[in-house]
């Protein structure tokens, strides 16, 4: 088995939608993260606070800095994410088919490297 | 020294004939690529080393196979004494039977699949394909597509990479999905075919060694998946365009379907690709899926390989197969192709018109067409504008050889 990142990238235009029009998307995911814990795919996931909360630490060098805003300025932004366990890359893009119909956005496929 | 090397001739081609089904097995068995490809690289080595002294094995494809399986299960003891935990992963008893046990079992199928896939990015599955079932070099797959050898090594190690990192499995796609990625392999298998059939640049105008592996891969494919409409139609399709190859070209030039001597036709090829595309036609008649667009090039090229004189071309079968390959894939060349065709039918005027309202013009095709046409209408001036347009555009010495020729006898009007 392998561990697999669904990464859901995000715009401030998204963390701008209503409550009300982000409710049936909330209750989808959610309805799809249960499943994802009953077939024991589940890792881990969640949905990230908008980028405006980001903070970026330094540690290398010796310096310790923290600076406010992400690491780089870009439109689009890790929005959320799924750590899921699958046997491989077909099941793994079967299971972000259904995530990306869960939250209504494209989703990234990474592989998490082999211990 | 002669015998010597017509042996070394005859286990190189066994090997190239091979690879890909000892490369597949391996694969399977050991779930690395590099493991398969590094023993079957050393099988070819004892090979080399004990055949001229043994003979060629009665099952040569079997000798190798089990010659690299052996070799691949020493180096995994070898490297295990490093890394027990290695030793577990590796060790796997292989519990499958070895003999395919039906054409959907074939490893070669699998691997095609793992090659082919979505994930990998579109010149990758080309480099892979050629790889890994056709058993071409990284040096020879560079060539053909004129890039460095270091460039296309990369590309290869990197598509093995994902592969190996991202888990992407070696199995055929299950049922729901089989359409969809078996598209993908055709694809690939089409794109070698053109490429090698008028080579976009390079010296050559034609590469042999493209049109035939590919004509081989879309056997391989034909017999593990012999009842796919689309693979029958994929192999028809490049058959028949094989068997003009020769007539295609003379002196250095381009040689067009209406002047092309006839004579000079690979009947046998003909023949293959006319049983196929009947075939087709007799599963579709039978009520199956709807013919694809392989299936329906195919037919175009059996109604031109059915006729003695390019003059007896039926044309409205040809226009009226065009209007259903453009139903099943709407794209500008296709509608291009077919005004080529109503240009025989209704007349190059009405051909005209159609061409002119295509969005093509950086495509060397799209000028020749229209250069022709006009050339037809006796509008010389603009014809020798486009077949400048034409010259300019495409790469492939032949056809440039023919558009200047084509060029050249444009009645002067100023004359």
């Amino acid at each position: 088995m392998t561990q697999y990142l669904l990464a859901v990238h995000s715009s401030a235009d998204d963390y701008d939608r209503s409550f009300e029009e982000m409710q049936p998307v909330f209750e989808t995911v959610d309805r799809f993260n249960q499943k994802l814990v009953a077939d024991g795919i589940w890792v881990f996931g969640g949905g990230l606070e908008r980028i405006e909360a980001a903070t970026t630490v330094d540690g290398t060098n010796g310096q310790t800095l923290v600076i406010d805003g992400p690491y780089l300025e870009t439109k689009e932004y890790l929005g959320g994410f799924w750590v899921i366990e699958a046997p491989d890359l077909e099941t793994a893009h079967r299971i972000a088919l259904e995530a990306s119909e869960a939250c209504g956005g494209k989703v990234e496929v990474r592989p998490f490297q082999a211990e | 020294m002669t015998q010597s090397s017509d042996l070394r001739a005859e286990i190189d081609r066994i090997y190239r004939e091979e690879y890909g089904r000892v490369v597949a097995s391996l694969a399977r068995r050991f779930g690395d690529l590099d493991i398969a490809e590094d023993a079957a690289a050393e099988a070819l080595v004892k090979a080399v080393e004990r055949w001229p002294d043994d003979g060629i094995p009665p099952n040569p494809g079997g000798w190798l196979t089990t010659t690299a399986a052996n070799g691949a299960i020493d180096r995994i003891r070898r490297e295990s004494l490093r890394d027990t935990k290695h030793q577990a992963a590796m060790m796997i008893t292989d519990d499958t039977p070895h003999e395919p046990t039906g054409p959907v079992e074939d490893d070669r199928l699998r691997l095609v699949f793992t090659c082919c896939h979505p994930a990998l990015a579109p010149e990758a599955r080309v480099a892979l394909t050629l790889r890994l079932l056709g058993g071409l070099t990284v040096e020879e797959i560079a060539r053909a597509f004129l890039v460095a050898e270091t460039t296309m090594a990369q590309r290869i190690t990197r598509a093995k990479a994902k592969i190996k990192a991202a888990h992407i499995p070696y199995r055929v796609p299950e049922r729901d999905d089989v359409t969809d990625r078996l598209g993908a392999v055709l694809a690939v298998i089409y794109l070698v075919f053109n490429e090698g059939y008028l080579s976009s640049a390079g010296d050559d105008p034609v590469r042999t060694e493209l049109t035939a592996e590919a004509i081989r891969l879309g056997r391989i494919l034909r017999q593990l998946l012999p009842e796919e409409g689309e693979v029958a139609g994929l192999l028809a399709l490049m058959l028949l365009s094989e068997a003009r190859r020769t007539a295609r070209f003379a002196g250095g030039e381009l040689v067009t379907l209406d002047e092309q001597d006839r004579s000079g036709w690979d009947r046998t090829l003909i023949a293959e690709g006319h049983a196929l595309v009947r075939e087709c036609l007799a599963r579709v008649a039978s009520g199956s899926a709807a013919p694809g667009a392989y299936q329906i090039m195919a037919a175009i090229n059996a109604v031109h390989t059915d006729t003695q004189d390019h003059r007896d071309t039926d044309w409205s079968q040809i226009v009226a197969l065009y209007d259903q390959l453009y139903a099943v894939s709407p794209t500008p060349i296709i509608a291009l192709n077919r005004a080529v065709a109503v240009a025989e039918l209704d007349g190059p005027d009405v051909a005209l018109a159609i061409v002119d309202s295509l969005d093509l013009s950086g495509y060397h095709a799209w000028h020749a067409a229209r250069a022709d046409l006009l050339r037809r209408l006796g509008r010389s001036a603009e014809a020798r504008t486009e077949y400048d347009a034409a010259i300019a555009a495409t790469q492939n010495p032949a056809e440039t050889a023919y558009l200047s020729r084509r060029r050249a006898h444009l009645v002067d009007p100023n004359a």
